[in-house]
């Protein structure tokens, strides 16, 4: 195989081409920033005619797309069910939908769009930390109010998002608790190497520390890392008596693949993981993570009148084979919750709204949910599960009733030095 | 160091699935010079592939036989559109070519997204390659094994393809000189197609290979194609040889990197490595000089 030798031109091209997407992404900064400034308190919410309009803001694109067009789906079953029943204060729903790509800077852009030239009351949506993050600021300089309906790492209360989905205390602590029941005294943590697995991990050392629980290793690999053949030789020869999964997306497929192939299993080794709901379990194959552990707030198999009805709806609407999960039902809960404190507010201004939010409930799929006045996260009851043979999700423990949102950690002790 | 062995085994390994993703590229990258960014995306098809075959037959273990060919089809007969409509017209205009190959594979994307939906499939695993082979305490898990054999098999049907054929020594012959080759009597379009029909395929094989370890959705190829632009680079431009010691070489220190530090850093260190090694060796690894006028 004798050939000519134009290869350091062609390498030209090929590092033209990685600074380009280099650069894009530095972009994004810069756009994160700009949006700040942006600052008109004046709201433009238009509520005199028949209709409200609000604004969902979902990655339809991108890598992300995979997840969030999950909580579109229910977020779009929300409102048709909401203006089936008469709308808001009279007013029907008027959505108004804007994709954000799977990229920070998009969904900071679109959320201006959305609250200064769509003038929507409130905007229901993100997934990721840095989406939310990168949001949070535009919310608040313009005063208006986002949803945001994915479990997160806490550390974090704007007075301008409401928090749906779980924090630390309703999802990983409640997760440690049940394995210190279960006489775990060893854990090995894997996670993706970002924002959320890494504070979930300090927690988590935090915890083992107080509790006497060994950590014997602590592993991250990249966002999209494909091959795990290292990391699961690592926590095979450490031998722990659990796996604290923190992975998210993709990498999960792998992990648990090679997991499986390399002679692992849940009865010798559980894996518990916080990012695996009902949507994810199809892709992995259920071969691969039956008899995992999880742990949510929510899963489909919830035993309640509000639960059958969610799920037969949903279903009704997306087809027989679509799942429900936790971030979905959050999802939809935040659009209920959204319209119970404008009714109880009688007004869609965001003062108003947060000014009547404490305690408002609302019986939600996965049991009734309150929200904290306080922090603006909700009170979930933590249900631990274990992955079925049918994909479905079952209940294996439940903290019994809704935990308090305690975002910041403020009410443990061995979280001292976290926050 | 008694995590030696497996990790050994760990970096071979990844280094067989690189090489399988790189390999389709040595060929179009490397010796037509076409920078296909859509590379990944026929591997995404080729994922699809099984996937459809696995509903077809229903049988796991059949249809990953079926899947291997017909994935080299689907690639193949992707590539050959591709070339026919596009490539075609802009051979020796590199940055065209990848900014529109670019536009392919995110066109390819969303039209995986719109048939088969945006979560991933499952694509399982047949019950004769769950587990793992124990050889003297040594778990080697057997789906690994089998991307190592198909590795092996892909670069030496390659190498026979390339030497010892009548179409190899065309391929070789208008790679090498290509205005020479023409006034010779050989087509080289015909070449082209056949060359860039190849590659292609191969990247469906890899496609279809890697349903075994990850995931199967709309972004398979994008978390290969960087890895397997890398591996051909390094390799050496035009050399299946390098590409396969590449391959090799890159795994392995990835997996070691791994082992020591953790799996970011070790992406980082074969990064920096790549780099400082190019610094030397800009060529890459293996480099043919030709008389032809590049």
């Amino acid at each position: 195989m004798r050939l000519r030798t134009t290869g350091t031109k062609r390498l030209g091209v090929l590092s033209a081409a990685v600074s380009a997407i280099a650069l894009s992404a530095c972009g994004a900064q810069v756009a994160d920033a700009d949006s700040e400034s942006s600052s008109t308190s004046d709201s433009c919410v238009d509520t005199s005619g028949d209709t409200i309009a609000i604004g969902f803001l979902n990655s339809l694109s991108g890598t992300m797309a995979i997840s969030e067009q999950t909580v579109h789906d229910s977020l779009q079953l929300a409102a048709a069910e909401i203006n089936a029943d008469g709308g808001v204060l009279g007013h029907e729903l008027e959505i108004v939908t804007e994709d954000g790509q799977s990229d920070p800077a998009v969904f900071a852009e679109r959320a201006t769009k959305l609250i200064t030239s769509d003038c929507v009351a409130a905007v229901f949506g993100g997934w990721t930390s840095a989406s939310r993050q990168a949001m949070l600021p535009v919310f608040e300089s313009n005063d208006s109010l986002l949803f945001y309906p994915v479990q997160y790492e806490g550390l974090e209360a704007s007075p301008n998002i409401f928090y749906t989905g779980a924090t630390t205390n309703q999802q990983i602590v409640p997760a440690l608790d049940y394995m210190v029941e279960e006489g775990v005294e060893s854990l090995f943590l894997v996670g993706s190497d970002y924002v959320f697995p890494r504070t979930a991990n300090r927690i988590i050392n935090a915890y083992a520390e107080e509790h006497g629980i060994e950590i014997l290793g602590e592993e991250y690999a990249p966002l999209g890392h494909t091959d795990f053949s290292t990391i699961v030789n690592q926590v095979s020869a450490a031998g722990a008596d659990a796996v604290f999964n923190t992975l998210n997306g993709d990498s999960n497929v792998a992990f648990f693949r090679e997991y499986t192939n390399s002679g692992l299993s849940a009865e010798e080794m559980p894996v518990l993981s916080v990012s695996i709901a009902e949507e994810e379990i199809g892709g992995i194959g259920v071969e691969n993570v039956e008899g995992q552990l999880t742990a949510w707030n929510y899963y489909q198999t919830v035993d309640s009148p509000e639960n059958e009805a969610f799920v037969e709806a949903f279903q009704a609407e997306y087809g027989e084979d679509r799942v429900t999960s936790d971030p979905m039902e959050a999802a939809y809960t935040s659009l209920y919750l959204w319209r119970a404190m404008v009714e109880e507010a009688e007004s869609f201004a965001v003062e108003d709204i947060q000014a009547v939010a404490d305690g408002v409930t609302f019986d939600a799929p996965e049991g009734t949910v309150t929200v904290s006045g306080e922090n603006q996260h909700i009170w979930k009851t933590s249900l631990i599960g274990r992955i079925g043979p049918d994909g479905l999700i079952y209940t294996e423990w439940t903290s019994g009733e809704p935990i308090e949102p305690d975002p910041f950690l403020e009410g443990y002790d061995w979280a001292a030095d976290l926050s | 160091m008694d995590l030696l062995l497996p990790q050994l085994f760990a970096g071979l390994s990844l280094g067989s699935v690189l090489l399988l993703a790189a390999l389709g590229l040595a060929l179009t990258f490397g010796q037509m010079g076409v920078i296909n960014m859509a590379h990944g995306e026929f591997m995404m098809a080729g994922a699809y592939t099984a996937f459809v075959t696995q509903a077809l037959v229903g049988n796991a273990g059949v249809s990953l036989l079926v899947a291997l060919p017909a994935g080299f089809l689907v690639g193949g007969v992707l590539g050959l559109i591709l070339e026919a409509t596009l490539i075609r017209r802009m051979y020796h205009r590199p940055l065209d070519t990848l900014l529109v190959t670019w536009g392919v594979a995110l066109l390819l994307q969303q039209v995986a997204r719109d048939v088969f939906g945006a979560p991933n499939v499952d694509v399982s695993v047949p019950t004769w390659l769950t587990g793992a082979v124990s050889i003297g305490g040594l778990a080697l898990p057997k789906t690994r094994l089998f991307i190592l054999a198909i590795a092996i098999v892909c670069v030496l049907a390659l190498a026979v393809v390339l030497r010892s054929t009548s179409l190899g020594r065309r391929i070789r012959a208008v790679v090498q000189n290509r205005d020479l080759a023409e006034a010779s009597g050989i087509s080289s379009r015909a070449t082209d197609r056949t060359t860039f029909f190849i590659g292609s395929g191969l990247a469906g094989i890899a496609g279809v290979a890697v349903t075994l370890l990850g995931s199967t959705g709309p972004n398979l190829g994008m978390s290969y194609i960087v890895d397997a632009f890398l591996v051909v680079v390094v390799g050496g431009i035009g050399h299946i040889k390098g590409t396969v010691i590449a391959a090799a070489a890159l795994g392995l220190m990835q997996a070691f990197f791994e082992f020591s530090t953790t799996a970011s850093i070790a992406k980082v260190l074969v990064f920096v490595v790549i780099i400082a090694f190019l610094q030397v060796r800009p060529q890459g690894l293996l480099v043919t000089r030709t008389r032809s006028l590049a």
